[in-house]
């Protein structure tokens, strides 16, 4: 299994497409921190990267590489390897490879300009929604023959879950607005990684107009020690579940 | 000739007044006994007086601060003369009643009393002035451990008084640290009001006062100034007032009145403003706020200009379309516009409502999917073709670099 990830780890760290992504984080990250006068807003600016680039980038990249992997993967299944290993490795290489370059490109300015709770709860949340969105990929691939219609539905994944989900959600808090909606808020933010992760940064971000009537109901909860270990738990579970359904999905495939 | 007799009587009064030293029993027999002008020297010793009336023009003066106890029973000290001096006591223990104001140090109708240099610890009401003229509070340390609004009295408080002088007290604990109803003329300069259940400063009916230099630091509400006019407030800090009703500042029904060169910072609103008129809101630094301002679509003639908007989540709230107030020349470090002329003015106006805090003030649980890329792409198109956002609530001439406050 080692092997394996070894090798799954040089081959896409070799490749250009991720040095690219690291060279581009990396640029993007330190003209953020060194154009504004103050680390909070390079933060506030790096924050729509995180929350949008990354997943993008994460998920389609992972399927275009599983796909172009096909062959390699065949082949790994006709020595005496267990599927579950070669899939695990599989998922294990591209999501540390894709981790290192986020944490090069991102977390070392990061860590460099703004080594405050708010920046290191960013740098968490961008390692874990690299990680998340790996796993939705393999998942998106494995459930798909064909390499187009695979590519086409992660992009959709990915465009629901930073863009339309939100839109959902405001329609909805718009329609209902006569309710009382902020504790189900909580419920449903847990539904979109991309939602909790932004939630959490939002916390240390924006706190005093979180503190607001509304807002300290979020703060009571995610606040709390009992609501980071859930919402730290749900982000984990957003990374395991895609990936335990799609090893089921890999175990029973016709290759 | 002349001039001699008003030179000879000063130099006679002095002989007229006298010493009086006390040393345990009863304080009040010696004030009895004293007369107008006299000295009291109290040394720490116990004390067997419940309430302490003093009822002639004394300098009471308590050396190494005694104690003068309440017993949770009795006004520790009651001034019903002009001309009184209270200083350098620790009075501690005053009773608690929800029928009478009981304080620690009360002045009924009386002209230039000043009171100095206590410290008052766990009294109902701190110092408490009813038709005070001319009485100077200074340099009191005063705390309390109220935990309900209704259970608990306040710091300093003063009621139909004028030209009252607040300086340099320190207030913690009560219901509202400082407290004018009817009050007018007074000036309230470096006090310190922190962690006090209601407001820091709470001010009814009171026109023509100013305060100055004051700290108001995590109070449960802030500070209110309420129903007054010709209030002037000037270079205070309003720190750290967090919840749904906190404010650094509440303006209700305000007029006539100057708010110059004050820090707002990490306060869930800075300023709230509802039915105020004609007032000068310039030179302030809004730093790290929820909304800097939020100006109710009730006030009229609002001058916000030469302001620094710092940091915060959203600069300024509104709750309707009407506006009659100015912005001018303010600092707002979400401009995102161009200076051609390098005359350090921005060539575009900017507009410090943004679409999202019309969203959060119409349904408070979006606030849930602020800074969300949805969220941005409204505040963008809103900047565009404004139709949420007030049209006229612009910034005409904002600056391109913050100023120097």
């Amino acid at each position: 299994m080692r092997k394996i990830i070894k090798y799954v780890i040089a081959d896409i760290l070799r490749n250009k497409i991720v040095i690219a992504y690291t060279i581009v984080l990396l640029a993007l990250s330190l003209s953020v921190f060194n154009l504004e006068d103050n680390a909070n807003k390079g933060l506030l600016s790096l924050l729509n990267i995180v929350l949008i680039i990354v997943p993008l980038i994460s998920i389609v990249f992972s399927t275009i590489y599983v796909y172009n992997s096909s062959e390699f993967i065949e082949l790994l299944v006709s020595q005496p390897l267990k599927r579950k290993t070669i899939w695990l490795s599989l998922f294990l290489g591209l999501a540390v490879s894709l981790a290192i370059a986020f944490f090069i490109g991102a977390g070392l300015p990061i860590i460099l300009y703004a080594s405050s709770t708010t920046g290191i709860t960013m740098l968490v949340i961008g390692l874990m929604l690299t990680i998340i969105f790996v796993s939705i990929a393999v998942l998106a691939s494995v459930t798909t023959r064909d390499k187009a219609k695979g590519i086409g539905k992660s992009i959709l994944l990915w465009l629901y879950f930073s863009i339309l989900f939100d839109g959902l959600v405001l329609f909805f808090l718009f329609q209902f607005a006569d309710y009382p909606l902020e504790k189900p808020m909580v419920a449903v933010s847990a539904l979109n990684p991309i939602d909790l992760g932004r939630i959490l940064i939002l916390l240390q971000l924006d706190v005093s107009a979180l503190m607001g009537y509304t807002g300290a109901i979020f703060k009571d909860f995610f606040g709390s020690s009992l609501g980071i270990t859930i919402a730290s738990t749900v982000l984990i579970l957003w990374a395991v579940l895609p990936l335990l359904w799609s090893l089921k999905r890999f175990n029973a495939k016709d290759l | 000739m002349r001039y001699l007799i008003p030179i000879l009587l000063l130099f006679n009064l002095p002989v007229f007044a006298k010493t009086h030293v006390a040393k345990g029993g009863s304080l009040q027999q010696v004030i009895n006994i004293a007369g107008n002008g006299d000295t009291i020297l109290v040394y720490p010793a116990s004390y067997t007086d419940n309430e302490i009336v003093i009822t002639r023009s004394v300098y009471l003066k308590g050396v190494n601060y005694p104690v003068l106890d309440g017993k949770k029973k009795h006004e520790v000290i009651a001034i019903k003369a002009n001309n009184v001096t209270v200083d350098g006591f620790k009075i501690i223990r005053s009773g608690n009643s929800s029928i009478e104001d009981i304080a620690g140090i009360k002045i009924y109708n009386s002209k230039n009393v000043v009171i100095r240099n206590n410290i008052l610890d766990d009294t109902f009401f701190g110092i408490y002035s009813q038709y005070g003229t001319n009485c100077t509070i200074e340099g009191n340390k005063i705390s309390a451990y109220g935990k309900a609004e209704l259970q608990s009295g306040n710091g300093i408080h003063c009621w139909k008084s004028d030209s009252m002088r607040i300086i340099n007290n320190n207030i913690t604990g009560h219901r509202d640290g400082i407290y004018f109803e009817f009050v007018t003329n007074a000036i309230i300069w470096r006090n310190n009001s922190h962690g006090n259940i209601r407001y820091g400063l709470h001010f009814m009916f009171s026109n023509n006062d100013s305060y100055v230099s004051n700290i108001f630091e995590n109070n449960g509400a802030g500070v209110a100034v309420m129903y007054s006019h010709n209030v002037k407030m000037f270079r205070n800090f309003f720190e750290e007032n967090w919840g749904d009703a906190a404010y650094g500042l509440l303006l209700k029904e305000i007029s006539d009145s100057y708010i110059e060169g004050n820090y707002f910072t990490r306060n869930t609103s800075g300023i709230f403003m509802e039915g105020a008129s004609r007032i000068h809101v310039s030179k302030n630094t809004f730093r790290s706020n929820g909304w800097g301002m939020k100006i109710q679509a009730s006030c009229m003639e609002i001058n916000v200009e030469r302001n620094n908007f710092l940091n915060n989540t959203f600069d300024v709230g509104t709750n309707g379309n009407l506006v009659l107030n100015k912005f001018d020349k303010n600092y707002w470090d979400k401009y995102e516009g161009y200076d051609i002329n390098k005359d350090k003015i921005g060539d575009i106006p900017f507009r410090p409502v943004s679409m999202y805090s019309m969203i959060v003030e119409k349904n408070p649980p979006a606030m849930i999917l602020f800074r969300s890329f949805i969220a941005a792409l409204l505040d963008k198109t809103e900047k565009i073709l404004p139709s949420l956002t007030p049209e006229n609530l612009k910034d005409d001439r904002p600056l391109m670099k913050p100023l120097s406050l």
